[in-house]
């Protein structure tokens, strides 16, 4: 099988057949829509798998490349090429984009083509974000994502829709035109867009700081840190089940991913100066957020302040500065997308039965859904990190990573599982367990073979990667040293071997 | 002698051309019947054509003069002159039918806007002040007239008025400013003034005193603060089909003589304009984005964005170089696609004895219509400037080279209100696509209406996403024309 074009194929197929069911959408009903947009990721989701069993572990730098001139004036190339952070990614996104389809076959019934079609684009675009070695092209596919997002939360969003879209639009571009003004700094000193030649610049730590903090600025209020991060909550409640899963599942990732691709090896001076800072931030999510999160009312809300939380277990990894860190930085994102995936869908479940997240109009749904429940129940312990659970591995090799720093760090992120498990499982008890608040409960009828299939999936995704991390950190390994060369913490070596 | 006389001909077959077609409409018209009148379409349509056969026989040839050095056909000429007949060609096609339900449909019309093509295209070859003054006055009065010409309306006659005086007091303002130039140069030909400039320093006083006059008369018609008053008076007063012509083809025009007399007539004194079109650009951005928020009224709305936009284009410009002068091209040529097609999406959103012209009237657009509401979505992005559209990479190319020449911080302002401007497009976007329609009546559009308008917005995208051989072209236009 010829891989050349594997990355190409595997951005551009979803957007095609999602632009295709766009135009079929006035000619197609709903439930011929539905099947054409399962077909499609599936595609999208089975041509993305070569990048993993074809991908070479061993080697740290970009793999599958593509290249061509596409302007030339401003030295644009459509260069395209994944390294260990990429991969997990992308089969992440498609992966995603696969479940949203299936879960959303029942609860979206208002011009079902044009939504699923939104997801196809969306899934493509982000996956170009992940494989983009050229800046412009990345920037570019960065600010189109966006689009798909603000339609879907601002059609098919709840009451409060409007406020809640045009609110993340405009953080989320208020930081990427700070970006787009770092890189044309980063144009002119080098003459290029390439992310490679920007690792180079040797610039000073002042212009550094100034890249970092444009950077910062774009990333940061994607993932999102405290104090940007106000934008998520509202977000999460409006957005309908599919685009909460997005937002949480892959989008958050693109912030942490591009600390990880451009802030941090760009500006790696600059990044070692303000890492004080940056761990203040991460701790504050950390331990605040998770605090607000306990008194949250709404289920989705509650599901976002976890996020945030867990989002800054992954920026203090990064900004540890050691490979354990960065690793278990990274197995927390790939673990936070499934786990946040799992307990959106499960509020989603809900959501569709009842038409409230709000908790306080629940109880006792275990007694008429105890195959739901019991899901619940994992899942909400797979988010308070539970052993065996892939939440678990991210947050020790944090921990452990932030230990080898300093111990009150970790003795912060450590205390915060406690109030993980106070949210998650307070929440769990008030929903799921008790005497059932009223009829309606009484009358739920359990989930669907359909909802069962991808809670199990996800279930088995979560406990697998719980048990056996090394099919994450494989990966990561080599793309961990390469990334700790660029940022000049350690010499270049040709392989060394690294054990986590 | 003859052969000479001859050459300078043949370099203004278009303007001849062009010419001859609008005396021609303007006979014809008094002789056919009102249901006839599609040869005058036709007649001006293949005005454009000839105009647009002739100018491409010379394509991006050598730099020509014609009659003493006071007519120049050169590759920013040969660009812009394409760009307007297209433009114009555009417009003809998309105020058919409006004009039509409005009575409005007539001869005069179509000699008018052909009289002011013919005006726009000498100010973009005009090399000597004297024949820009002639240009850009015979391009105001057809202006003015047609913004009149709905003869009953009384917001229309206003504005007419409004436009008319305050365009005479801005022509004054350049003549007099040209007049003060000439007074300390002795010559009125942009080449011999950079030379004298270069090799005599004269009085620098009374040059920069008639440098302020015209720089202020050039920022009243493009239309940048702080001579701005007139734009949204005259785009909500006068019909959405001259508006149409307002807002977009002179711009081109205006940046056209705005390059040769700054950039290359008084060039020498680059220090001295370039602190004024900072001043102007910046307000420009910001009065532009900040004020178009607060408009309920689209027509307005679209006038502040214009402000915007003319202010991202002498932002461009102002960096004073041959970079910063094709960005701004690239940028002012890609407002004029983004404007006509929103424009349009108006004129066609209104019928006989309705005009859409509240924001109100956008809700719901998706509903009766998607693919409408697909094309001005894509329409609105990139006036926000947000990839892969057109509209980006203006932006893009714009903040680059003032980037470029120095001014880091204006740059992040300028991203700063970009950011604020993406707040009423998007707005626009979510009227059409959240919200339920107040209008429920069906969109009758004609088809070659919806072909062309469908072209023209798509190409908003497809450039986006292949801009280099467009980059390339502006690129290409101001390096062989300024040197």
């Amino acid at each position: 099988m010829n891989l050349t074009h594997i990355l190409s194929y595997s951005i551009w197929t979803p957007i095609f057949l999602g632009g295709l069911l766009l135009l079929l959408s006035g000619k197609v009903n709903d439930t011929q829509a539905k099947w054409l947009s399962l077909i499609s990721s599936v595609i999208s989701f089975l041509i993305t798998i070569p990048l993993y069993t074809a991908f070479d572990f061993s080697f740290g730098q970009f793999q599958f490349q593509e290249f061509f001139h596409w302007i030339p004036a401003f030295h644009i190339n459509y260069h395209l090429g994944v390294d260990g952070f990429a991969v997990p990614l992308i089969i992440l996104t498609s992966f995603t984009t696969l479940i949203v389809v299936i879960a959303s076959w029942r609860s979206i019934e208002d011009r079902v083509a044009q939504y699923m079609a939104a997801f196809l684009i969306m899934s493509g675009l982000m996956i170009g974000v992940f494989s983009a070695l050229d800046a412009m092209l990345y920037y570019i596919f960065w600010e189109a994502m966006l689009i798909p997002m603000f339609l879907v939360i601002g059609i098919w969003g709840g009451p409060n829709r409007i406020y809640a879209t045009i609110k993340f639009f405009l953080y989320t571009v208020l930081g990427s035109l700070l970006m787009l003004v770092a890189f044309i700094y980063l144009y002119l000193h080098t003459h290029s867009f390439e992310i490679v030649n920007f690792y180079n610049t040797g610039l000073d730590l002042y212009p550094q700081i100034f890249i970092f903090l444009a950077l910062f600025m774009a990333f940061a209020v994607k993932i999102p840190m405290w104090p940007i991060h106000t934008w998520l909550p509202d977000a999460h409640v409006e957005a309908p089940t599919g685009g909460s899963v997005v937002l949480a599942a892959v989008m958050l990732k693109l912030g942490a991913y591009s600390f990880m691709r451009f802030a941090m090896p760009i500006a790696p001076d600059a990044a070692i100066y303000l890492k004080g800072f940056m761990v203040t931030l991460s701790l504050i999510a950390i331990l605040y957020i998770a605090l607000i999160a306990i008194v949250q009312k709404d289920m989705k809300k509650l599901i976002a302040y976890s996020s945030i939380s867990h989002m800054g277990f992954v920026t203090l990894g990064l900004f540890m500065f050691n490979s354990i860190g960065i690793e278990g930085a990274y197995v927390q994102m790939i673990s936070h997308g499934f786990i946040s995936a799992a307990m959106f869908l499960s509020v989603g479940a809900l959501y569709d039965r009842l038409h409230t997240r709000q908790i306080a109009d629940y109880g006792g749904v275990i007694h008429a859904m105890p195959t739901f429940g019991a899901f619940a129940v994992f899942f909400a312990m797979a988010n308070c990190g539970l052993p065996g659970t892939s939440g678990f591995v991210g947050e020790f090799m944090v921990i452990m990573g932030a230990m080898q720093n300093n111990f009150w760090i970790a003795l912060i992120a450590a205390s915060s599982l406690i109030f993980g498990a106070a949210y998650s499982l307070w929440m769990v008890k008030r929903v799921f367990y008790g005497e059932a608040r009223n009829q309606k409960i009484s009358a739920l009828k359990d989930i669907s073979w359909r909802e069962f299939f991808i809670l199990t999936v996800l279930a088995l995704l979560i406990i697998l990667i719980g048990i056996y991390p090394k099919i994450i950190t494989d990966m990561t390994n080599a793309t961990t040293v390469q990334f700790l060369e660029n940022m000049h913490l350690i010499k270049p070596v040709t392989s060394l071997p690294l054990d986590v | 002698m003859n052969s000479f006389i001859q050459s300078d001909l043949s370099l203004i077959l278009p303007e001849i051309f062009v010419l001859s077609m609008a005396m021609i409409v303007l006979m014809t018209d008094l002789f056919i019947k009102p249901s006839m009148r599609w040869i005058i379409f036709a007649l001006s349509q293949f005005a454009l054509l000839g105009g647009a056969y002739l100018t491409g026989q010379h394509f991006n040839h050598e730099t020509e003069f014609a009659f003493s050095n006071m007519f120049v056909r050169d590759g920013l000429a040969d660009l812009l002159k394409m760009m307007s007949y297209l433009g114009t060609s555009l417009i003809f096609f998309y105020s058919r039918s409006y004009m039509n339900d409005r009575n409005l449909y007539h001869g005069e019309y179509f000699s008018l806007v052909l009289f002011a093509l013919l005006g726009m295209m000498i100010m973009i070859s005009s090399h000597n002040m004297l024949l820009v003054y002639m240009g850009l006055e015979l391009l105001s009065l057809c202006l003015y007239s047609l913004t009149a010409l709905d003869r009953d309306n009384q917001k229309a006659t206003e504005s007419a008025i409004k436009y008319f005086v305050l365009g005479a007091l801005a022509s004054g303002l350049l003549l007099y400013g040209m007049s003060m130039i000439y007074g300390a140069t002795s010559s009125l030909d942009l080449n011999v003034i950079s030379i004298a400039l270069l090799n005599h320093p004269t009085d620098h006083a009374i040059l920069v005193l008639g440098l302020v006059f015209v720089v202020a008369g050039l920022a009243f018609k493009l239309g940048a603060v702080p001579f701005q008053m007139w734009v949204p008076d005259v785009y909500e007063g006068s019909p959405s089909s001259i508006a149409i012509l307002i807002s977009s083809v002179p711009k081109l025009a205006a940046f056209a003589i705005t390059v040769r007399i700054l950039g290359d007539g008084l060039q020498s004194m680059m220090a001295d304009w370039k602190q004024m079109i900072l001043i102007m650009a910046v307000l420009s951005i910001g009065i532009g984005n900040v004020i178009a928020i607060a408009q309920t009224n689209i027509k307005r709305m679209y006038a502040y964005s214009t402000i915007s936009h003319i202010g991202f284009t002498l932002f461009g410009f102002m960096s004073g170089t041959l970079n910063g002068y094709a960005s701004s091209l690239f940028y002012v040529v890609s407002y004029m696609f983004m404007t006509l097609v929103s424009f349009a999406v108006l004129m066609m959103m209104s019928r006989k004895n309705f005009e859409c012209e509240t924001l109100e009237d956008f809700k719901g657009l998706n509903k009766r219509n998607p693919w409408y509401a697909f094309l001005m979505l894509i329409t609105m992005l990139s006036m926000a400037g947000i990839p892969p559209t057109i509209g980006f990479y203006a932006k893009f190319m714009v903040l680059q080279a003032a980037f470029d020449a120095g001014f880091a911080n204006f740059v992040v302002y300028a991203v700063m209100m970009a950011l604020v401007g993406m707040f009423y497009y998007m707005r626009i976007v979510k009227l059409m696509y959240f919200d339920e329609p107040k209008l429920k009546n069906k969109l009758d559009v004609s088809i070659d209406m919806q072909w062309i308008l469908s072209a023209n917005a798509s190409a908003l995208l497809i450039i986006g996403l292949m801009p280099h051989s467009f980059m390339d072209a502006t690129a290409q236009a101001i390096a062989l024309s300024l040197h």
